[in-house]
């Protein structure tokens, strides 16, 4: 392809406090309309803004978490423009000096190459209410409940060459941010929102082509859907003679296109100046030095630990670290004195799987990490293997007991008497004479014919490895 | 003759010779008798009655503090919970405020009975009480006259003596400018000594409420209750609240009084210059000595002050857009149709004005040549007064250049309104506390003289005026006035 | 300084405020008296000065992340133009 494809994307994070940026009123999802709207996050006459300290803290956490300059005095500024969903006719927002400066954050791509993509700016911002435009004839509802809640606006630089890229920096920043507990990340309910600035140039080309700002993108698989129909549709355009407008376009995710938002068709002018009733806010060494504290191990840090402590490969390492709670039950189970190898297969495995069937989260698992570890160490001590271990397993899912318990009460217990599993072997080649003719023929696939025999008979109790040993001894001898 | 003040009415409540209630009764009748001033926008008979009670119970409990059952009336400027609250506009016409101000609550949590609410300039914005929607308040010394502006009600309110006190709001000359056009004591606090919170915003970094009243030694009593830190308010001083009555004697032994001479030019009405020079040697006669300062950048007061007055109202008033409270335009076809008419049928002309040039210095193209510079001329005008505080503790200036005017003399044209707040305006732009306090007369209207001190010495100014209300009696005269009843 | 009668209707469609013919003509007049008032701004050498944000140069204070409003949609909503199930109603808003 003679194109090359520019991206910058533009992520709102909502910050995880308890109340909103400027005012005490809740954050909480989902509440009635307009129930968590006080006078101040409806912008009546006379109130006045307060900064939450705790979004502060959050906003210099990322700073700190993406190797960021951090201003040690941001200015908080007005964004004027008009519109039924912001309700001071502007938003406070963070405008000539950010929180946050210059950073960067490295993605892994899917051949394993890392990349660095810059982070120009974060800045701290309130978030508007929203505007339902259904149910209403001719009229549109508003809902301030979301007005004032915190945002982190996350700017990066243009410095991705495909859909597939972006979503990597997205899932990238996404880990990071829920790493750090400063969002939920939760898409659907518009905690980690994304634009994209979105413009192709022919490869080779210094000057930047006219980008386009790709809004309400609220999916990992829109993100590449939304950049992928852009890219084709501004090629499509330069292709045939044609020029890109700079211009706001809406994703529209059930037909798969972009279009122009007619409320944004105007130029807006939106006149910022610093907002004269905040100050300018300080940060010094001594707090930066204490936000340092309190930062937890970043999934790059992780991952590579892991992988260099366990000798996890990459994949299994970068799964487990994904998800701060995952790595946590990870590490607890191997805390129990358990193979990490095998702590790694059974919680990407057995664990997970039984988790998304029944769509919980891994703090909400029946069963607990150390619980866990012991089941595993039972089949490490050949108390029982690897395919009753499924067994008791799905008895632990359902509350009945400790593996121990399990193992006991079932009667799951491995056999490990020579004696006993000889008995058994004896038996079957005696029972089965065809067979044995056959296999002493040279027809050796008939081995596993005799262990499944052997398996049967003692229930799966039997240990594999000695199973086989005598088999084969006793094969050979008959 | 005799005049009736906070302290001498709190001197009878003490004294148990007169009840809240008898007071608050009479007040009542004198602010019906005396409506043709057009000065309250809302009386609150019923509630101030209430309040009086309540306030004669505490008494009796001997639960009163010192302000415990004095009546007063704020200007319609601070939100008061389940009161109608306009600012003079018809845009909150209809707005009955589901909070209170913080100051509304200090004065409240007093003990102070809130007798009604008084009218003002639309938004605060004008210096002739002429830009209301509820009507020109008449200044009681010639009710043909302008009272004075912003806080022309209360400034009206308190002289007529149809309320003891009433509070005030000064942006840029709002308390000092009336107060003087109608012969009070008018307090403009530093910057963040009294919260904001509630106070509907005009200018955010100029806004500042204090107190209107006959003496300095009331200014003291209402501002004692008023100033204080306030969580709710990101700009309030953090700084402890002395006791300002306790620093009303003493000396003024050694006092240094600046004087900027280019203050008393041809600019100036000459009767004001006199009345001035006399109260100098009053102060003189005090202890205190005269020296002559400079203050270099004065010249950039006005321009810098309507530059950023006028940017932090047009985004202010963003907020009455006809969706959450206030007017709302009947019949919109369309959203930008609700915004336009709701506006612009809401909105008087001036405070569209004001709109209008602060959305200009803002828009794009136009911020570093209008707002950015006058931000950094208003720090020029704040080192002039830094420096000149090196070598003085006040500065003596007259409030007004002129005495109050005719209404409807200015109303056409708005540049000669705004030149007249040419002696009240920088001490805003730098934050600083200045007090009006009647000096003489010109015919049958006051004059006012200003002392502006340095940040956080309203004690100082306070002492200052209230030994020379000890020492001359313009405070004490009375308008006379025909009762409209 | 002049101003446009243009500059005037760009700035009134901004503000969100509707002139009539005369009153756009009028500000545009009244503005450029004012402006002529605020060019003497521009001669004042502020090269080297810091804008002023605070009077006081004060720095801005923070709050603990504490709920400390409930819910008062009955109080704001008693005054407010028109509502409907709790929402805030506006002439139909297009995207
Ligand atoms: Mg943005
Ligand atoms: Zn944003």
């Amino acid at each position: 392809m003679k194109w090359e494809v520019v991206i910058g994307l533009e992520v709102h994070a909502q910050l995880a406090t308890q109340s909103k940026i400027f005012s005490g009123a809740a954050t909480a999802y989902g509440a009635l309309p307009n129930t968590q709207a006080c006078a101040i996050d409806l912008g009546m006459p006379g109130v006045l803004p307060v900064l939450n300290e705790e979004a502060l803290h959050m906003a210099l956490k990322f700073g700190l978490a993406v190797n960021a300059h951090l201003s040690h005095e941001s200015v908080f500024a007005r964004k004027n423009y008009f519109y039924p969903d912001l309700p001071k006719g502007y938003q406070i927002s963070q405008y000539e000096i950010p929180v946050v400066g210059r950073g960067h954050l490295d993605i892994t791509l899917d051949d394993g190459t890392v990349k660095r993509i810059g982070i120009t700016r974060a800045h701290l911002e309130e978030d508007a209410g929203k505007s339902l435009h259904e149910d209403f004839q001719g009229m549109t509802g508003i809902d301030l409940n979301r007005a004032g809640t915190p945002l982190l606006e996350i700017v990066s630089e243009p410095d991705m060459r495909s859909s597939n890229e972006a979503v990597a920096y997205l899932k990238t920043l996404h880990t990071l941010v829920r790493y750090l507990g400063i969002c939920d990340g939760n898409m659907q309910e518009g905690s980690f929102r994304c634009d994209a600035n979105v413009s192709v140039r022919l490869k080779g080309a210094e000057k930047l082509g006219t980008r386009c700002e790709l809004k309400n993108i609220n999916s990992f698989r829109f993100v590449e859907r939304a950049i992928n129909y852009e890219v084709e549709r501004q090629i499509d355009v330069l292709e045939n003679g044609g020029t890109i407008a700079q211009e706001t376009r809406l994703y529209d995710a059930d037909a798969n296109t972009t279009r122009t938002m007619r409320s944004k068709e105007e130029a807006n002018d939106y006149r910022y100046f610093p907002d004269p009733d905040l100050l300018p806010v300080c940060v010094n060494e001594e707090l930066i030095a204490r936000i340092k504290t309190t930062l937890p191990e970043l999934p790059q840090e992780k991952r590579d630990r892991f992988m260099q402590h366990y000798g996890l490969n990459a994949y299994d390492a970068n799964v487990l670290s994904s998800a701060r709670e995952l790595a946590q039950y990870f590490e607890a189970v191997v805390d129990v004195g358990v193979d990490p190898k095998l702590s790694a297969n059974w919680v990407m495995g057995e664990l997970l799987a039984a988790l998304n069937k029944e769509n919980l989260a891994i703090d909400e698992s029946p069963i607990p990490p150390a619980a866990l570890g012991q089941l595993l160490q039972r089949i490490t001590d050949n108390t029982i293997s690897g395919k009753i271990a499924k067994t008791v397993f799905a008895h632990m899912w359902l509350n009945e007991g400790s593996a121990d318990e399990i193992i006991e009460k079932q009667g799951l217990k491995q056999v490990t008497d020579t004696g006993a599993i000889e008995k058994i072997i004896d038996e079957i080649i005696a029972n089965n004479p065809q067979q044995l003719a056959d296999y002493k023929g040279g027809k050796e696939k008939l081995f596993a014919f005799f262990v499944g025999q052997a398996m049967k008979a003692t229930q799966g109790k039997a240990n594999p490895q000695q199973l086989n040993d005598l088999l084969k001894e006793k094969l050979q001898k008959a | 003759m005799m005049i009736h003040t906070l302290a001498e009415y709190q001197k009878q409540l003490l004294a148990k010779k007169i009840s809240s209630l008898e007071l608050t009764q009479f007040f009542l009748d004198k602010m019906a008798q005396h409506n043709a001033l057009n000065s309250f926008i809302t009386v609150c008979a019923e509630t101030a009655k209430a309040q009086a009670i309540h306030a004669d119970e505490l008494r009796a409990q001997g639960k009163a503090g010192p302000l415990t059952g004095l009546p007063f009336a704020h200007k319609d400027i601070f939100c008061t919970r389940g009161i109608k609250t306009t600012c003079g506009s018809k845009m909150l016409d209809n707005f009955i405020a589901p909070y209170s101000a913080t100051v509304t609550e200090k004065l409240d949590d007093a003990g102070m009975v809130l007798l009604g609410k008084t009218n003002m300039d639309e938004f605060a914005m004008g210096s002739s009480n002429e830009n209301s929607f509820y009507g020109v308040v008449h200044n009681p010394w010639d009710t043909r006259c302008v009272p004075g502006g912003s806080s022309g009600g209360s400034a009206a309110a308190v002289a007529s003596r149809i309320v003891p006190a009433a509070s005030g709001t000064d942006t840029g000359g709002s308390i000092r400018q009336p107060a003087a056009f109608c012969g009070i004591t008018g307090l403009k606090p530093t910057y963040g000594r009294i919260s904001r919170y509630g106070m509907i915003a005009f200018a955010s970094s100029l806004d500042q409420a204090g107190p209107m009243t006959q003496t300095a030694e009331d200014a003291a009593l209402l501002l004692n209750a008023m100033a204080g830190f306030d969580v709710r308010d990101s700009t309030s001083l953090n700084v402890p609240v002395p006791d300002y009555t306790a620093t009303l004697n003493d000396s003024l032994q050694g006092l240094r009084i600046g004087i900027v001479p280019s203050f008393f030019g041809d600019g100036l009405n000459s009767e004001i210059g006199a009345a001035i020079d006399n109260a100098k040697s009053v102060l003189e006669k005090l202890g205190a000595q005269c020296v002559e300062i400079e203050l270099p950048h004065h010249e950039l007061a006005i321009p810098t002050y309507y530059v950023v007055a006028s940017a932090e109202c047009s985004s202010n008033l963003a907020r009455y857009d006809g969706v959450r409270y206030g007017y709302r335009a009947a019949q919109p076809v369309d959203l930008m149709d609700l915004y336009k008419r709701s506006r612009s049928e809401a909105f008087g002309q001036e405070v569209k004005r004001r709109i209008m040039m602060g959305t200009y210095v803002l828009s794009s193209g136009y911020y570093d040549a209008y707002y950015l510079k006058a931000q950094k001329a208003r720090r020029l005008i704040s080192e002039d007064f830094k420096a000149a505080f090196k070598n003085v503790d006040v500065i003596l200036s007259p409030t007004t250049p002129d005495v109050a005017f005719k209404i409807a003399e200015k109303t056409h044209d708005p540049v000669k309104m705004y030149l007249s707040d040419i002696y009240t305006i920088a001490v805003n732009l730098a934050g600083l506390p200045a007090i009006n306090i009647p000096c003489g007369f010109s015919g049958q209207l006051p004059i006012g003289m200003q002392l502006i001190g340095n940040h956080l010495t309203e004690a100082r100014l306070l002492n200052i005026a209230h030994q020379f209300q000890q020492h001359s009696d313009h405070h004490q005269k009375v308008p006379m006035m025909e009762s409209s009843s | 300084m002049s101003i446009t009668k243009e500059q005037v209707d760009k700035i009134a469609h901004l503000a969100r405020l509707a002139l009539t013919e005369e009153e756009a003509h009028a500000y545009a007049t009244q503005l450029e008296n004012i402006f002529n008032l605020v060019t003497v701004l521009q001669q004042a050498d502020t090269a080297e000065v810091r804008p002023m944000a605070h009077p006081m140069d004060a720095k801005q204070r923070l709050r603990p992340d504490v709920i400390t409003e409930g819910n008062e949609r009955e109080v704001m909503q008693a005054i407010a133009p028109l509502t409907d199930m709790g929402l805030y109603l506006v002439p139909q808003v297009i995207e």
